[in-house]
């Protein structure tokens, strides 16, 4: 009896608030007596601490304490953040210090927090703050890095490795012997940061009562919080409350427990009062992750009608300084490789090497945009090489339909094995290239050329692993009010996801989605939680929400049935009133039932019901689910500047059922303009010495509204068939293929110069040095 | 006088904000947004980068849009200042620029909202005939991370629209 509100573009009930400026963001909080903070931190890439003297900054009016490492060290059991399952040894050098003791190894690592009765007087003291510096030499580029005699990043780390890996299946050696065809690449992939416009921000709310600490956090893990300052600061958990206001973006920036927010934490704790921190750009620019730099060193193997026979080389990643989260960066890069193509053997040797950069953990893709460009750029050359489509030599490796189930060769991150448990890539490649009219480009390109300009068409295809387990809550509540409250340990960063469980929700108890009120990150109501993060949310929380209500609603009926002394199948529920068929005048509502279940000392509830009108679900998926796309994109270059315009772009792809398309466009759309980004404007620049050298929104270029084009969306519906919704998440998918979408395009306007394109972003001054290069080549 | 003195000088301003006047007394350093935001309690204006690019602080001053995060607070003395609190009319109606936004999904986490909807009511009182690149050009002062703009185009171009023609007939 669903109302039928799965897959309609329901208008998000977050908008009122960010509409008109009721929205509570975490600098709107104020609480009484609190302090705010600036950080003191490194204007080194690397350098020693003899000293430091913060005397003069405390005698500042305003100024009430300033805190370095001997003065939080008491209150902490370790002097580093837990990394989030690693999955792999590595050096111990690269654990993520709170709080420097000694040593600094990036530009921006902290090295004392101030606490002032104003943001402008704790900035006034920093300049104040004397530390006294002994310079190191520093390493900046992963590539020196590995080397035997390079500058080591942490002063007493052996080398600068920090981990090692390979992913591989088959047998490389025998595919490439046997090959008709072997051709090698090798690319230089970058992205930057996050950039959401909100930064990342604490208030920690102080409750002198018990000495505890509620984190009200911009974050996208409020648990990952709560749990890491229990574990840092040895506290339990009646003690430490994470919640999240409103948050303005996190695209991977606010996926894990920054020093920031421990150092707070801390400051509050020996403050005892409350401390608020909100991060300014330039601190994003210095001290949030970034993804960075790969470089990949890669052949291919196909036989004469490019067929894929093997894929291998090797891979060098910039993990930063610390290691903050694990290395699912580099590991996703590797295992997106293969993407939805027939690849029978794989072997790729992954070094990650650390640098006196900030840390990289994922930006929103999480090295599937890396794994991908490098499948895409290999068979673009392939078809150049056979003189083949870059349509066709997809088209012969695609993963058929008939294939799915199709038992992927290689293992999770976990170990687990993994399936493309549904979906039919062909399909999506055929109706990109027929919304393209993809076969007919060379005609509109040849006219294009007699005019003197010049256009190109490029494609790519990708999977996105998505709705990655274990699971997360959903609690679906109805009390006395009536008020349909859901409570999840998903995280609400802006996508609309509330918008999406109301759906879920009223959708079983045949209301308006407005009148289903969702609570999402608090710890307090939610004692368990993973994050928002690898598109996992409508997967999971949306599944256990789904499965909480249908149990809710099932109890409402049968308890009412009881009430209204009538069988359950004599009874219809709409608008929250549960009436008898036929006779709509004899109704109990939601409210009263929910009444009936909370109980009242003397009167017996109805027989055999469990007390309580509400349901607690951690939907677990039994595997993985992938969706999958394709992007075809046409492009005109300026050969005078280098300057690219998109004219077209095209997206089809499989999130599975959809359960707002709206949102679900929103979130493609924003993540295409997020690839468009990384291939044509985002870069965060170093100099040699380790000196970041992109610092504002001047210098690291986002796309705006002239350069996005309209994307059109075409939805290619496979349900799912791991979760009870058929849903796949959708988070990433429009980054992905992106970058090498468009520098399959660049380069086939380009074509008659020759020009090929290894890298990722590609700027107009660097596609002239390419169209010079490839000009002057004999 | 010691540089912090001089940083910590105060000084008394009056300022109409969404038709209500305020006299407050601000240290001469205190930014425009930092005002609105935490002497006055109006949030709904916010900060993404602080020097000037990102466009989420605009708002209006005396009817032209300008950043509040380079404007020091003692400048705007003595004028009228539109912050997104202010947009709803008397009766608390959405501005057809917000109940576009609204219909156009023109906005995911939000945080860029209050700077393009004070930028847009400007530009449609300029142009009130846009086309699409001129509604691009004009939102190329405000960075959205979110929603790759299509939204937003679309919600501006309608809500030029709804601005031209306010009480159109009913469809039949």
């Amino acid at each position: 009896m669903s109302k039928g509100l799965i897959g309609t573009p329901v208008r998000r009930l977050e908008d009122a608030a960010l509409l008109t400026g009721e929205a509570r963001f975490v600098d709107d909080i104020e609480l009484p007596g609190m302090l705010e903070c600036a950080f003191v931190r490194s204007p080194h890439p690397h350098a020693v601490i003899r000293s430091i003297n913060s005397d003069a900054a405390i005698n500042l009016p305003g100024v009430h304490a300033v805190f370095s490492y001997s003065d939080l060290a008491p209150l902490l059991t370790k002097n580093f953040i837990p990394p989030d399952n690693p999955a792999l040894e590595f050096a111990e050098t690269t654990k993520a210090i709170v709080l420097a003791e000694d040593e600094v190894c990036y530009v921006g690592e902290i090295v004392a927090i101030v606490l002032a009765s104003s943001r402008y007087t704790a900035e006034d003291a920093l300049a104040l703050v004397d530390v006294d510096y002994e310079i190191l030499p520093a390493i900046s580029d992963c590539r020196e890095a590995i080397a035997i005699d390079a500058p080591r990043a942490h002063r007493y780390a052996s080398n600068n490795i920090v981990a090692e890996f390979r992913t591989e299946y088959g047998d490389c050696h025998t595919a490439f012997a046997n090959a008709a065809h072997v051709l090698t690449l090798s690319l230089k992939q970058h992205r930057g940061s996050g950039h959401p416009i909100e930064g990342r921000g604490i208030v920690i709310e102080f409750d002198a009562s018990n000495d505890g600490l509620t984190a009200w956090s911009s974050t996208q893990g409020a648990h990952r919080v709560r749990n890491s300052l229990v574990d840092i600061f040895g506290l339990d958990e009646s003690r430490v409350r994470a919640a999240t206001p409103d948050v303005g973006g996190g695209f991977g920036s606010k996926h894990i427990v920054y020093p920031e927010e421990v150092i707070a934490a801390g400051a509050a704790l020996l403050q005892k009062c409350s401390v608020k921190w909100v991060e300014d750009r330039r601190e994003h620019f210095l001290a949030a992750i970034q993804e960075r730099d790969q470089y990949w060193e890669v052949e291919v193997a196909t036989d004469q009608d490019g067929h894929l026979l093997g894929v291998r080389g090797s891979m060098i990643h910039d993990q930063g300084a610390y290691t903050l989260l694990g290395f699912n960066v580099p590991h996703n890069a590797s295992l997106a490789v293969p993407g939805p193509y027939v690849l029978p053997n794989y072997q790729l040797d992954v070094t990650i090497a650390t640098t006196n950069r900030v840390g990289t953990i994922p930006v929103r893709g999480a090295g599937y945009p890396e794994g991908t460009f490098t499948m895409e750029r290999l068979l673009d050359r392939v078809a150049d090489d056979l003189g083949m489509g870059r349509d066709e030599v997809r088209r012969r490796n695609l993963i058929s339909a008939d294939m799915i189930p199709y038992e992927l060769p290689m293992r999770a991150r976990d170990g687990s094995t993994t399936q493309y448990e549904s979906g039919d890539y062909p399909a999506c490649l055929q109706k990109a290239l027929d919304s393209s009219d993809f076969k007919n480009f060379p005609d509109r390109q040849a006219r294009a050329k007699s005019e003197g300009r010049y256009i190109g068409i490029g494609l790519a295809n990708c999977t996105k692993i998505t709705g990655r387990g274990p699971f997360e809550t959903g609690i679906v509540r109805i009390g006395p009010s009536g008020q349909i409250i859901v409570h999840t340990g998903a995280m609400a960063m802006g996508q609309g996801i509330k918008t999406a469980y109301a759906q879920i929700c009223a959708d079983q108890f045949g209301v308006d989605p407005k009148n289903v009120k969702v609570i999402a990150g608090d710890t307090r109501t939610v004692p368990m939680g993973i994050g928002g993060f690898g598109s996992r949310q409508t997967v999971t929380a949306g599944s256990s929400i789904h499965l909480a209500s249908i149990e809710v609603r099932g109890k409402a009926l049968k308890t009412a049935a009881h009430m209204l002394e009538v069988s359950e199948q004599d009874l219809e529920l709409r608008d929250g009133e549960i009436s008898i068929k036929g006779v709509p005048e004899l109704f109990v509502t939601l409210s009263d039932v929910a009444k009936a279940l909370s109980g009242a000392v003397g009167y017996p509830r109805p027989k055999d019901m469990p007390p309580g009108l509400e349901a607690t679900v951690n939907f677990l998926p039994t595997g993985l689910t992938y969706g999958n796309g394709v992007h075809v994109v046409e492009v005109e270059v300026d050969i005078g500047t280098g300057g690219v315009e998109i004219t077209r772009y095209v997206v089809v792809n499989d999130s599975g059922r959809l359960i707002n398309p709206l949102i679900v466009e929103g979130q493609i759309i924003g993540g295409v303009a997020h690839g468009i980004g990384n291939s044509l404007f985002e870069w965060m620049g170093y100099d040699k010495t380790g000196q970041p050298i992109t610092t504002t929104f001047a210098e690291y270029l986002l796309p705006t509204a002239p350069v996005v084009p309209n994307i059109e969306i075409i939805h290619h519906q496979t349900p799912s068939t791991v979760n009870p919704l058929g849903v796949k998440g959708v988070g990433e998918a429009g980054v992905i293929p992106a970058a090498p979408a468009i520098m399959s395009a660049i380069e086939d306007a380009l074509k008659p110069f020759g020009v090929r394109i290894s890298e990722a972003p590609i700027s107009p001054p660097r596609i002239i040095e390419l169209i010079e290069e490839a000009i002057s080549k004999p | 006088m010691s540089e912090t003195s001089k940083a910590t000088e105060r000084r008394n301003i009056n300022i109409i904000v969404n038709g209500q006047h305020y006299h407050v007394e601000i240290e001469t350093r205190l930014t425009l947004a930092d005002c609105l935001r935490h002497r006055l309690g109006l949030t709904g204006t916010h900060l993404g980068c602080e020097h000037g690019v990102c466009g989420a602080c605009t708002v209006l001053i005396n009817g032209n849009s300008a950043r509040s995060c380079l404007m020091l607070a003692v400048q705007a003395d003595g004028s009228e200042v539109t912050t997104v609190e202010g947009l709803s009319d008397d009766l608390g109606e959405w501005h057809p620029l917000q109940q576009a936004f609204h219909e156009h999904h023109a906005l995911q986490c939000g945080f860029c909202t209050a700077g393009i909807l004070t930028s847009m009511v400007e530009f449609l009182q300029e142009n009130a005939d846009p086309n699409e690149m001129e509604v691009r050009e004009a939102l190329s002062g405000n960075i959205c991370r979110c929603t790759g703009y299509q939204g937003i185009v679309h919600a501006v171009l309608d809500a030029a629209q709804r601005l031209r023609n306010p009480n159109p007939e009913p469809s039949s």
